[in-house]
């Protein structure tokens, strides 16, 4: 663990968000009347990382991984079980919930699905403007409908729009109503979960390039959660992937891609199929065999072992800590050359 | 090779209160013995409701397959009496659906759903369709095969489920399987155990395949040749290698330019086709892409592009496609 604290604290870093050891466990409860906890869904386990000022650090994995419960942790949309989130210096763990709705203008949210993240019954322009009654952010009415105005127009939606119900939007115009609401408050950090996998591909490039846009006008903080790896790849300044509720690589984003080290990126970055049959057929791939196990009941030591085609008896035993092997390039495989031996496990 | 399916000029539409949508409007293309086709196009563009008209299973009202044939080994599909048409379905032609949760009956164990088609096309026993379920699945790579058919859906995992599903489509050993999406909702790392096993399964058996999807990579590693259909027609068909080394609709150059790629260096800014998809109720005269495409000329408002050839088996219903082959030639892409 020493290794991880000495980066992330780097003095001289812009830190905007730090994850320290978080864990988020879901009781699994049984009986009818006096429920008791048989068994816990560890989504999130001991996690750490951070996310510099303006960057965008990009989170992918599989579904059930726990990338969208780290992102609820971070806006204390779940209060996690152990750990620490600081934000600005400042650990929202223990913000009582009263104070955390001021903070809450500090960070928002995008969400995967553009249909059920919006309210049918309300119209763009109140959806949008909500966050500013809620934060009692404009002064009149008309300063109310500026506002909404001028987010409708930065998404690039007309502002005659306001009056429209969501139905009467296509997927990639409500993913803009999404980011349009995100920005009403003028957040500094944003969680996007997912919010392109929804949508057309010929639509995705468009809110990407919005994302971007908005990213550098505004000076945003990312965290881009997503399974798609080449979207990610092209958003993020740097890239986490997360397995199992642990996060077992992270690195800067061309390094990750050009030299993965843990078999498990290596693998899903083998998986993912390009558009181009003559290269496509010349990449070597790691077809990986089996699912991911349950969270209600991780294997033991390394969560990737029954998967992976360097285990030995060692990682069934060892849990890897997340050790940095090459500068600003971090992973969690006993297996990578300069990892060093692992630590005796209590 | 012998041709197994030939459609031609295929037209289904859907009759609303609001209008008609012109869901598949003259679709033509023709599949070989044991070779994989992709149809590719992005949500409404009437790759599913082309596929679904093959088997008939358009819900009438307010859907109609209002003309074409469907020629499937020797016999116009749309001509056979209902009758004949369910020994077709299941036994010829199979089917896998996007949604392995929704697509598979959650009150009915998996033996039972897998042993249903085999007693009734068949003609099996009881003992005997549970054996050659037990096989299916094996084949299908579930492991314990015995206690897994007492199961029920819910206790499968996705990936689980779509193979349940794969199991279910060859279990009567069809000419062709048609398959809806089979790994939208899955993980890339079972996405692609999932489409390995059925191209291993389509070469070892020789079974054609239609693979609907969106997804342009999945059609580039499994498909031989390739559909582009945008707003009800197929606006572009050739070899795969064609498509992505000479893509020559501007919609296929723009969809290939708009997604982000691992094997390419990574671009400052993405492009992607701007716009929206037109409303198949109101489609503008002329070409339906024409409004989000910028190589559009004058004649493009007027007249439909026909499918032309552009080289030997590669065709585009474009105006310009001559020039875009030469413009992507010169961009080296």
């Amino acid at each position: 663990m020493k290794a991880v604290e000495r980066t992330q604290n780097k003095p001289g870093d812009n830190v905007l968000i730090e994850v320290k050891h978080l864990k988020m466990y879901f009781p699994v409860t049984s009986g009818i009347l006096v429920q008791r906890a048989v068994g816990y869904i560890k989504a999130v386990d001991d996690v750490s990382f951070f996310v510099r000022r303006g960057e965008t650090l990009g989170l992918v994995g599989e579904s059930g991984c726990g990338k969208t419960t780290t992102g609820r942790c971070i806006l204390q949309l779940y209060r996690p079980t152990a750990g620490t989130v600081l934000f600005d210096g400042k650990d929202l763990c223990s913000v009582p919930g009263r104070e955390l709705r001021g903070i809450r203008r500090q960070m928002q949210v995008i969400f995967q699905d553009p249909y059920s993240s919006l309210d049918p019954r309300m119209t763009a322009g109140n959806i949008i403007g909500e966050p500013l009654i809620v934060h009692g952010l404009s002064r009149d009415r008309r300063e109310y409908r500026e506002r909404v105005a001028e987010l409708l127009s930065l998404v690039g939606l007309n502002t005659y729009m306001a009056d429209r119900f969501p139905h009467e939007f296509s997927g990639g115009q409500r993913q803009r109503i999404g980011v349009a609401r995100a920005l009403a408050v003028n957040p500094q950090f944003i969680v996007c979960d997912e919010p392109v996998s929804a949508l057309d591909v010929s639509i995705q490039a468009q809110i990407i390039n919005l994302l971007e846009e908005l990213q550098e006008k505004f000076d945003l903080t990312y965290l881009f959660i997503a399974h798609d790896l080449s979207v990610v790849r092209h958003i993020s300044d740097r890239v986490a992937v997360m397995y199992l509720g642990h996060i077992v690589e992270i690195a800067e984003r061309n390094e990750i891609y050009a030299n993965p080290l843990h078999p498990y990126t290596e693998a899903l970055l083998s998986a993912v199929p390009i558009p181009d049959p003559i290269t496509d057929a010349q990449r070597e791939r790691i077809l990986l065999t089996g699912e991911v196990p349950s969270p209600l009941n991780p294997p033991r030591g390394c969560v990737f072992h029954p998967r992976c085609w360097m285990a030995t008896k060692e990682c069934q035993e060892v849990i890897p800590e997340l050790r940095e092997v090459q500068t600003g390039h971090w992973v969690a495989c006993l297996h990578v050359p300069g990892y060093g031996s692992p630590e005796s496990v209590p | 090779m012998a041709t197994l399916l030939e459609v031609r000029a295929l037209k289904t539409h859907f009759f609303t209160q609001a209008g008609v949508v012109k869901a598949v409007d003259g679709v033509s293309y023709d599949l070989e013995e044991g070779e994989t086709l992709g149809l590719v196009g992005e949500s409404g563009c009437g790759k599913s409701v082309s596929a679904l008209s093959i088997m008939r299973l358009i819900p009438d009202p307010p859907g109609k397959t209002v003309g074409g044939e469907v020629i499937f080994d020797g016999q116009d599909l749309l001509k056979l009496p209902d009758s004949q048409m369910r020994r077709v379905r299941g036994k010829q032609i199979s089917m896998v659906f996007q949604e392995p949760m929704t697509s598979l009956n959650p009150v009915l164990s998996i033996g039972r759903q897998l042993t249903e088609s085999l007693e009734l096309h068949l003609g099996m026993s009881k003992t005997e369709a549970r054996r050659e379920a037990v096989r299916r699945l094996a084949q299908v790579g579930i492991p314990d095969p015995e206690r897994r058919l007492k199961q029920f859906p819910h206790q499968f995992s996705g990936g689980m489920r779509q193979r349940v599903m794969i199991a279910m489509a060859l279990s009567c050993n069809p000419k062709l399987i048609i398959a809806d999406e089979p790994t939208t909702a899955l993980d890339v790392t079972i996405q692609a155990q999932i489409l390995e096993l059925m191209k291993h399964l389509s070469r070892e058996y020789g079974v054609s395949l239609i693979i609907i999807t969106h997804n342009l990579g999945v059609v580039a590693r499994y498909a031989d040749r390739v559909n582009i259909m945008y707003a009800g027609k197929i606006i572009e068909r050739g070899t795969a290698r064609d498509i992505y080394r000479h893509p020559s609709h501007p919609y296929t150059l723009g969809l290939l330019h708009s997604v982000p790629r691992l094997d390419l260096p990574r671009k400052e800014k993405l492009d992607p086709v701007e716009g929206q998809p037109p409303d198949l109720m109101n489609l503008p005269a002329g070409c339906a892409f024409r409004e989000r495409c910028r190589f559009a000329i004058e004649r493009c408002a007027e007249e439909i592009p026909p499918l032309q050839s552009v080289s030997a088996g590669h065709f585009s219903a474009c105006f310009a496609s001559a020039t875009l082959v030469s413009r992507a030639q010169e961009h080296g892409a």
